[in-house]
């Protein structure tokens, strides 16, 4: 049993969901999700017991590349994010129907595979291959499914698609001058080769517009909140949830470790950019009138914070950056879902035609407040003790940016809660708002059950990343 | 050997066949030829065939036919490139089923022509070769006499072309006067020992020329978007697709045979005609909105990013090989994806492929997978290709046209997605209409080599 099972599971899942034809769909695609969580728990289980999970198994000769998966401690936690918001969100979409609903279960098993690749691959080439075969699904996703006007949704994906794959192409050059150096693409050999200061810059710099675009960091975000706002909720549920954290963990997987001088170097420029973004982005979402959007403004600070903490190179910011990932991806799934619920019982995103909900539906308002406090990481959430760190770790850089970043905590409280606020209480609303059925309530309990006990008891989760973020750590300050 | 006699074989069998009234039999009769002599070429590469193990090249009629692994992989390609080719035609000339064999005939000499063209010994077996392709398609371009642009692409083609092979001749003619030679290692010996003077480069340079006229490459492109949209659609993928790649494969045997030192003067011209090729053709193809005219103006782009082999010729010719094989397996597809749409309405606007997501879900299918290959989307072989010609280059030292070739990857993707969203967010406007087997055939088979192609990079990259 190693991690290639994991993948195989969602590639056949997807053709299998494909295959079932529209009406068993759903089902089959849930099913499929839940047997690729339950692999995922036994490998994560065989492996803290000491077995090696890794697999490996030649492909080309000429260049030389392989299928090399790695399973450690950072990529088996990614994994098992991946697969288990997967099961959540195909939970979560049950309610709706989607036409053609074969393709659009068997596209987000296809993307599911793809990036628990991503997670995965220890091989430049096939991570690559991954990187970039996640975003067909994610294209066609948003395109057919996604909602508003069909022009402008357009414009949107599209402008998507050409922003990432730019972006990942100069990654591309970075890996083939990479090869040329050193004759392999697998990531051991990568971090060992000798490179000058100039070419590590370089290289850097490929792989940082990759990422930068995929987090986003600003000055790339500008696809980020029309793609959110247009996606379908499942699309936006993938890509807040999952996909832009394969960005940040391919920052700690290859970006530092590759090329760690220039990372040393313009260490406060890049903390600096990312600050930048935490705080552009709760501006904005004091703003915004659209439900989606608003979120959508808030995961980008979020995340910013997230990548300021990678970028501080200390185990703290790298430890705080995944926990906080996780925490992150739990919530804005949860957020997503709530809002989603709300729109399609109003059939609108403006906030201003919301309020009064609460007095309608006590059980969905107390679960949506918890995920806005856990949100804006109130201790005995996960995502304080992920928060935390990443504060932490900049104030060890320097004082005043752990100040800048703390802002997003009061802003981020203020905006949440004054959208809670808008959304949820006030005079009763003429419309009526059902509470929320058994399989919603079931979505929420399960994101707010991990949330709250890894919160309490973080533990288990520090203790399975740290020795990979300590050996990468150690690759950084060699 | 056996291949070029065969094919030529075939085709006076199918002008045979009419005499006789076996018209119906004509198509059967020549895919299971090509089939059989698809067989016999890929005995000869070395590991097949036991008997070949260590023959690394033969020669037929004092070097006038020289066989070895890369004269056999690129007929291979041909002839499975051809079989394509003649699968659609009955389809596709329905209403002049009386000339049925005269068009296979003309596919089958071309192929010979392509055959030649890349197992050639000697200039004057090149010239044959170049001259039997080109006088081919300008009788396909021409084949619709009732049509104006037909005449018009076909009149256009062959005054261009005609002049390009005079422009070869001459080239040849200055190469033979400043080495007394026709045989391409005489040539070779010449050059190596500093006998070849004066006017040796002049006839490289008219050579050139000629053969760059040939592939469509900036500034020689002009003719290619008006000839591609004049010809009959299954002509315009004829000639986007075999007939570039054979131009393209001969160019390269040429180069690499008479001057494997290339100068650096000619490395950069090649660069800059590269750089231009990519960036007029993506350009332009942006604002088409005729299907044929786009996909002429990529192919264009395709021959800029073709050039790159040239940077570092001496380990590249796998890698053209594998850019050839996915850029004419793509292309195949989406031309029996386009014909079997527009079929013989002679309108090739992007419109017509509104809704296709939904009228035609497999066409559309393949068609979306063709066009990701083209814009080098990983796990299509398109992208394996870029791969591979963007290390070459690298490896050569040549960042600079890396990065633009990176550029016109990201350029391209704009126009293939245009086509793409068209297909799967805009309403229907055309009648839902019964798609012929054989052009679903055609395009299934084709996407499915060109991914397997790219699931298995060795089967090929291996031989060259």
């Amino acid at each position: 049993m190693d991690v290639s099972f994991i993948l195989i599971t969602l590639l056949i899942g997807a053709a299998a969901t494909y295959f079932a034809g529209n009406k068993w769909a759903s089902k089959v695609a849930l099913l499929f999700s839940i047997a690729a969580f339950a692999f995922t728990l036994y490998t994560v289980n065989i492996f803290n017991n000491g077995e090696n999970v890794s697999f490996l198994k030649a492909w080309i000769k000429n260049p030389r590349i392989s299928l090399n998966l790695i399973g450690d401690g950072l990529s088996l936690i990614m994994v098992l994010l991946t697969t288990s918001l997967t099961a959540i969100i195909i939970l979560a979409t049950l309610k709706n129907t989607f036409k053609n609903a074969k393709s659009f279960y068997a596209l987000i098993l296809f993307m599911a595979f793809a990036m628990a690749g991503t997670f995965l691959s220890a091989d430049g080439f096939v991570y690559y291959i991954f990187w970039e075969l996640s975003l067909i699904p994610i294209y066609f996703i948003a395109l057919i499914w996604g909602s508003g006007e069909a022009e402008a949704r357009k414009k949107d994906v599209i402008k998507f698609f050409i922003y990432t794959f730019a972006g990942s192409l100069f990654m591309l050059v970075a890996f083939i001058y990479l090869y040329q150096k050193t004759g392999s693409f697998v990531n051991g050999a990568l971090i060992r080769v000798n490179l000058t200061d100039k070419e590590q810059f370089w290289i850097f710099l490929a792989f940082f517009l990759a990422y930068a675009i995929k987090i986003p960091i600003i000055p790339f975000h500008t696809w980020q909140a029309n793609v959110y706002q247009k996606a379908p909720s499942a699309g936006t549920m993938l890509l807040s949830g999952i996909m832009l954290k394969m960005a940040i963990y391919s920052i700690i997987r290859w970006q530092l470790p590759i090329a760690p001088a220039p990372a040393k170097e313009y260490m406060h420029v890049l903390i600096i950019l990312c600050v930048a973004g935490v705080i552009y982005g709760s501006i904005l979402a004091l703003k915004q009138q659209d439900l989606k959007k608003l979120l959508a403004y808030s995961s980008l600070a979020h995340v910013g914070l997230i990548a300021a903490g990678a970028y501080t190179l200390t185990l703290d910011g790298l430890r705080g950056a995944v926990l906080q990932m996780i925490a992150h991806g739990f919530v804005v799934v949860g957020l997503f879902y709530a809002a989603e619920i709300i729109i399609r019982r109003y059939n609108t995103t403006e906030i201003s035609e919301m309020g009064g909900i609460r007095i309608q539906t006590p059980r969905f308002s107390s679960m949506f407040m918890i995920l806005v406090l856990a949100s804006v990481a109130l201790p005995a959430t996960f995502n304080f003790i992920g928060e935390f760190e990443l504060l932490y770790s900049l104030a060890q850089t320097n004082i005043w940016i752990a100040v800048l970043g703390g802002t997003t905590i009061i802003l981020g409280a203020f905006y949440m809660l004054r959208m809670f606020q808008q959304v949820m209480l006030g005079e009763q609303n003429a419309k009526p708002f059902a509470d929320v059925t058994f399989g919603e309530g079931f979505v929420f309990v399960a994101i707010i059950g991990i949330l709250l006990f890894f919160g309490l008891y973080p533990k288990p989760i520090i203790d399975f990343i740290t020795p990979a973020l300590e050996n990468t750590l150690n690759l950084i300050n060699r | 050997m056996t291949t070029l006699i065969a094919i030529a074989g075939l085709g006076i069998i199918c002008l045979i066949a009419e005499i006789f009234n076996l018209r119906k039999a004509i198509v059967p009769v020549t895919i299971i030829g090509l089939l059989a002599i698809l067989c016999l070429n890929l005995v000869n590469i070395p590991g097949v065939h036991v008997a070949n193990l260590n023959m690394e090249q033969r020669s037929f009629y004092n070097n006038m036919i020289i066989q070895n692994n890369y004269g056999t992989l690129f007929s291979s390609l041909f002839i499975v490139l051809t079989i394509f080719l003649v699968a659609l035609s009955p389809d596709f000339h329905k209403e002049h089923k009386a000339k049925l064999s005269d068009f296979i005939s003309i596919k089958l000499f071309l192929l010979a022509g392509a055959v030649a063209m890349v197992s050639f010994g000697n200039m004057a077996m090149f010239f044959l070769g170049i001259e039997i392709l080109s006088i081919s398609l300008y009788v396909l371009a021409a084949s619709e006499p009732k049509n104006v642009s037909s005449n018009e692409a076909g009149m256009k083609y062959f005054l261009m072309g005609s002049f390009a092979s005079g422009l070869i001749l001459f080239g040849i003619a200055l190469i033979y006067g400043a080495t007394g030679a026709f045989d391409i290692a005489a040539i070779y010996e010449a050059v190596s020992t500093g006998v070849a003077k004066g006017w040796f480069f002049p006839g490289v340079v008219l050579l050139t020329i000629g053969l760059l006229f040939k592939i469509a490459a900036v500034p020689f492109h002009f003719w290619a978007p008006d000839v591609y949209e004049g010809s009959p659609a299954l002509t315009t993928a004829t000639m986007s697709t075999l007939a570039k790649v054979a131009a393209m494969a001969a160019f390269y045997k040429l180069m690499r045979g008479i001057n494997l030192e290339v100068p650096g003067t000619y490395v950069t011209v090649l660069i800059i005609v590269s750089a231009l090729s990519m960036f007029i053709g993506n350009l332009t193809a942006l604002k088409q909105n005729n299907v044929k005219r786009m996909l002429a103006f990529s192919g264009i782009s395709h021959a800029g990013f073709m050039l790159m082999v040239f940077l570092n010729p001496p380990v590249t010719a796998g890698t053209l090989f594998y850019y050839a094989a996915a850029y004419t397996l793509a292309g195949i597809a989406a031309f029996a994806v386009v014909i079997s749409v527009c079929g013989d309405k002679r309108n090739e606007e992007s419109f017509k492929f509104n809704g296709l997501g939904k009228t035609n879900p497999l066409m559309a299918a393949v068609l979306t997978c063709a066009l990701l290959s083209m814009a080098g989307i990983p796990i299509f072989s398109g992208f394996f290709a870029k791969f591979f010609l963007f290390s070459q280059a690298l490896k050569a030292g040549q960042v600079a046209i890396v990065i633009i070739a990176v550029v016109n990857s990201i350029i391209s993707v704009g126009y293939y997605f245009k086509l793409i969203l068209a297909m799967y967010t805009k309403e229907s406007t055309e009648e839902k209409q019964a798609v012929p087997f054989a052009y679903t055939a055609v395009a299934v088979v084709a996407i499915l080599l060109n991914i397997l192609l790219g699931i298995f990079p060795d089967m090929v990259l291996g031989y060259l």
